[in-house]
């Protein structure tokens, strides 16, 4: 029995170090997955954005935003949503050469 | 298999103080690999801890009691479920158990965000480890789930009875996960102030774990209700006990921050606001932790005995010292240049909102923790009871409810008398119909009652307007048929719609609140068999007595066993048998109650007491029998309009009764259970016979059952919310999709 839990306690530090040691013994580094991560990012501010131009379009529509109001916070909320995809598009002009998928 | 246990937890603070380590090297010098690698030591911590759980679980399924938690909390006899969930009923199983639920939450958290904010994804990791490495260190150091006693006993002490109860053991690992999950908005606020990264990217990154935070906290909060309810036998459903109160205040917290955080994304408003809160919330989860682990506090939850409470206080210090150094040092760049417009708006509201929330946390915190800072300062304990909350609660509930109803029409920016107008007659209409109604049905003045009625009322006028306003919104704009776009739009606006349906949920269940307790009818007294007693508009007869022996053997097997079935036999009334109820009790003493209201039958309950084993050889071979203590099982007539609620206490201190016991504990020897519960069933026998009066605590409550029904939709609300949107598709921005942001995107 001493035996076997000794071999299960031995198999789980292997495991645990194998696990734990991965990124260091990697060939390709974490540091090379930037533009990846700028890119994820980019991606989830501009759903963030279209959400909440369409938010406000609902708010305008159920009587919470005056048109003046629309207006302006349409027009601005449009601007961001344009510069966030302007930003990818030039993230993929750049990276056409990057090889996709992360470290993990 | 403990010695791979006490493995498991010692490898487990070595991976955690290597992974805090990594992960602060890694940020500190860019060198992301070694950031990657302490991320990488939270999923080898969720990986140790299961192996470790696995294994405690393993003994308590294989009654292996050389294990001390498992011969504290279970025995042979407990049914396998309890068994399985009996490892969190002991102190050491429970802390095992917040610390696995730690790490795989921090593991999935960590895993989802494994591409965003790597930076304050790191410092975060460093901070969930080193919550994990406390946890393991009161495990190795303190309360030991792994620790042994040889030789073995041959038989366990078995399970509270007062956890023998369904949604009890459910309750525990609900909680947890929603205390874990408060760390989790904690650690990346943190993060996101050490890396000096307060944009709103961390802000939707934690949301979605904020939120999960408050989901699993609100369903352990209502099980809890629930199980004092229906188990407790005092009749209620919430009582300002202090672990109530724990659970509750990170909620109240929670539910601040997720409406704070809509001002935030909208506006850019409240950033310090909203990283206290955030900071404060995973804080007050801690502090219920402490207060659930110490027993410092009396509490029918605290578990007491060990010495927990000062590592508990250094760590509740150094996160309330961290986290006000943090949030003072950062916080110019929290600083937002925009204002409030208008306390007429929907920011105002929100912001009021906050307050209330925040005002009703402060209550709590000081009713809660008031008997602790008054020993401190006089010495002397004291504490604070329900009327005492309740004075200052029910108030700012009412506001609250209110302001829930206020919140999702009032305009933006500012609200102006048209847009009033428009917004708030229909609710304010059915506000005031509800009153008429209310005060022509001849309901009773109770003035917090029908001013909560009135504001439930116009939240439910102002939510249902939403839907109906966004609905036909939807039904102009694309076309579609009502019921088609209704389930359009809120599939297109889960978070909104399914906000708004969960303060519909907020709103039934302070209905129901304030109906069972303004308009409640209570008795208690005692009553022999034959006698009645009106609660409300019921009469409850007291029929007859019952009683029943279950002992934990086979009856037949033995000849104790044969003579206790024909003492049984030979008096009508008294059953004998396996305990089908699972309740563990020796002998279950109760009534047969007729319930009638203007002479037509209603409905029979049958409330009883249970009598339980103890460990104690001083009360005699037949009274340790039913030596334990003692559980009321109450009886329950729930109904959409009312409940009738009955619990017993019967009277075994007769007389006669003592002297069956007295006998019994002469004659028959303690090694022998099969002939003491001989002398328990002549005493069920007797009890049947002679029918002492016995003590009832007859309650009759109004709209009881709204409360879990507000509940269901409340947590039917958030799932709605919560439920992730298609995954994010990796689409190349063209000019097509370019175009349409300039020109129009897709409709609401």
């Amino acid at each position: 029995m001493e035996i076997l839990i000794a071999v299960i306690a031995l198999a789980l530090l292997v495991v645990v170090i194998l696990v734990v040691s991965a990124p260091l013994r990697a060939v390709r580094r974490p540091q090379d997955c930037k533009p990846e991560e700028v890119r994820t990012e980019l991606e989830a501010a501009r759903e963030a954005k279209y959400r909440e131009i369409r938010d406000a379009e609902l708010d305008y529509r159920t009587g919470k935003l005056s048109k003046e109001d629309f207006a302006v916070t349409d027009r601005a909320l449009r601007a961001e949503a344009i510069e966030i995809l302007d930003r990818l598009a030039a993230l993929e002009r750049e990276g056409e050469a990057l090889r996709p998928g992360a470290l993990e | 298999m403990a010695l791979l246990g006490r493995v498991c937890l010692l490898l487990a603070l070595v991976v955690c103080a290597y992974g805090i380590g990594a992960s602060i090297y890694g940020v500190r010098s860019g060198r992301w690999e070694w950031a990657v690698s302490g991320r990488r030591s939270v999923y080898a911590l969720a990986g140790i801890l299961t192996v470790g759980f696995l294994i405690l679980e393993i003994a308590f399924l294989r009654d292996d009691f050389a294990f001390n938690t498992v011969a504290d909390t279970s025995s042979r006899t407990t049914p396998t479920f309890y068994k399985a969930a009996a490892v969190w009923a002991s102190q050491e199983g429970s802390l095992l158990l917040w610390a696995w639920l730690m790490s795989l939450w921090s593991s999935l958290a960590l895993f989802l965000t494994r591409r965003r904010i790597r930076d304050v994804a790191a410092y975060a990791t460093a901070i969930m480890l080193g919550f994990g490495a406390f946890f393991i260190s009161l495990m190795v150091f303190y309360a030991q789930p792994f620790a042994t006693t040889s030789p073995a006993p041959s038989e366990g002490v078995g399970l509270d009875p007062l956890l023998r109860f369904p949604t009890m053991m459910i309750h525990p690992p609900v909680l947890y996960s929603g205390y874990t999950l408060c760390t989790i908005p904690l650690a990346f606020g943190m993060g996101a102030l050490l890396a000096r990264r307060v944009d709103a990217e961390w802000i939707r990154v934690i949301r979605r774990f904020a939120f999960g935070a408050w989901f699993f906290l609100g369903i352990g909060i209502l099980l809890g209700a629930r199980w004092s309810y229906s188990e407790l036998g005092w009749g209620g459903y919430w009582g300002w006990d202090a672990v109530e109160n724990a659970a509750l205040l990170p909620w109240l917290s929670g539910t601040a921050f997720l409406h704070s955080l809509m001002i935030q994304e909208k506006r850019g408003m409240l950033k310090i606001w909203n990283i206290s809160l955030v900071l404060a919330t995973g804080t007050l989860a801690i502090m219920g932790t402490f207060l659930v682990r110490s027993g410092v506090l009396n509490s029918i939850h605290a578990f007491g005995g060990q010495t927990l409470g000062v590592p508990f206080v250094a760590l509740i210090g150094v996160l309330i010292a961290g986290s006000i150094y943090l949030v003072v040092t950062r916080r110019e760049m929290l600083r937002t240049e925009h204002r409030i417009d208008s306390l007429l708006s929907r920011e105002a509201a929100f912001l009021a909102n906050n307050v209330v929330l925040v005002a009703l946390v402060f209550v709590i915190l000081w009713g809660t923790y008031f008997p602790l800072i008054s020993e401190a300062l006089t010495g002397q304990e004291s504490s604070v009871g329900p009327p005492w909350f309740d004075r200052y609660t029910v108030p700012l509930a009412l506001i609250l409810v209110l302001l829930s109803g206020i919140g999702p029409v009032i305009a933006w920016r500012r609200a102006t008398l048209a847009n009033a107008r428009r917004n708030f007659i229909v609710p304010i209409a059915v506000a005031l119909a509800t009153l008429v109604v209310l005060l022509a049905a001849g309901v009773p003045v109770k003035p917090f009652a029908l001013a909560m009625f009135c504001c439930a009322a116009f939240v439910a006028g102002s939510i249902s307007q939403e839907f109906f306003r966004g609905m036909h919104a939807r039904s102009a704009m694309a076309g579609e048929a009502p019921p088609i776009a209704l389930m359009a739009l809120v599939r297109r606006n889960r978070r909104r719609y399914g906000g708004y349906i969960v303060h519909i949920g907020i709103a039934v269940l302070f209905v129901g609140v304030a109906a069972s307790t303004s308009f409640q009818h209570e008795s208690e007294l005692g009553l022999s068999a034959g006698q009645s007693s009106r609660v409300g508009a019921y009469t409850i007869k007291y029929v007859r007595p019952t009683a029943s022996v279950t002992p934990d053997y086979d009856s037949s097997s033995t000849q104790g066993g044969r003579e206790l079935s024909a003492i049984i036999r030979a008096e009508p009334g008294v059953t004998l048998g396996p305990d089908t109820a699972r309740t563990g009790a020796t002998l279950s003493l109760g009534a047969v109650l007729d319930v009638s209201k203007n002479g037509r039958h209603v409905t029979t309950l049958y409330p009883s007491e249970g009598y339980y084993a103890s460990e104690e050889p001083t009360q005699g071979s037949v009274g340790h029998l039913i030596g334990g203590q003692p559980v009321s099982h109450v009886a329950v007539d729930a109904g959409v309009t009312r409940d009738v609620w009955t619990a017993i206490a019967p009277n075994i201190e007769t007389p006669q009764l003592k002297r069956i016991v007295t006998l019994g504990n002469k004659t028959l020897p303690y090694v022998h259970p099969g002939e003491g519960m001989v002398a328990i069933a002549a005493l069920a026998a007797a009890y049947m016979k002679s029918s002492p009066q016995a003590q009832f605590h007859l309650i009759v409550s109004p709209l009881v059952m709204w409360i879990w029904i507000g509940g269901l939709i409340m947590v039917g609300g958030a799932l709605i919310a919560i439920w992730p949107a298609p995954s994010v598709v990796r689409r190349r921005v063209t000019a097509r999709s370019r175009a349409r942001a300039e020109r129009g995107l897709a409709r609401a």
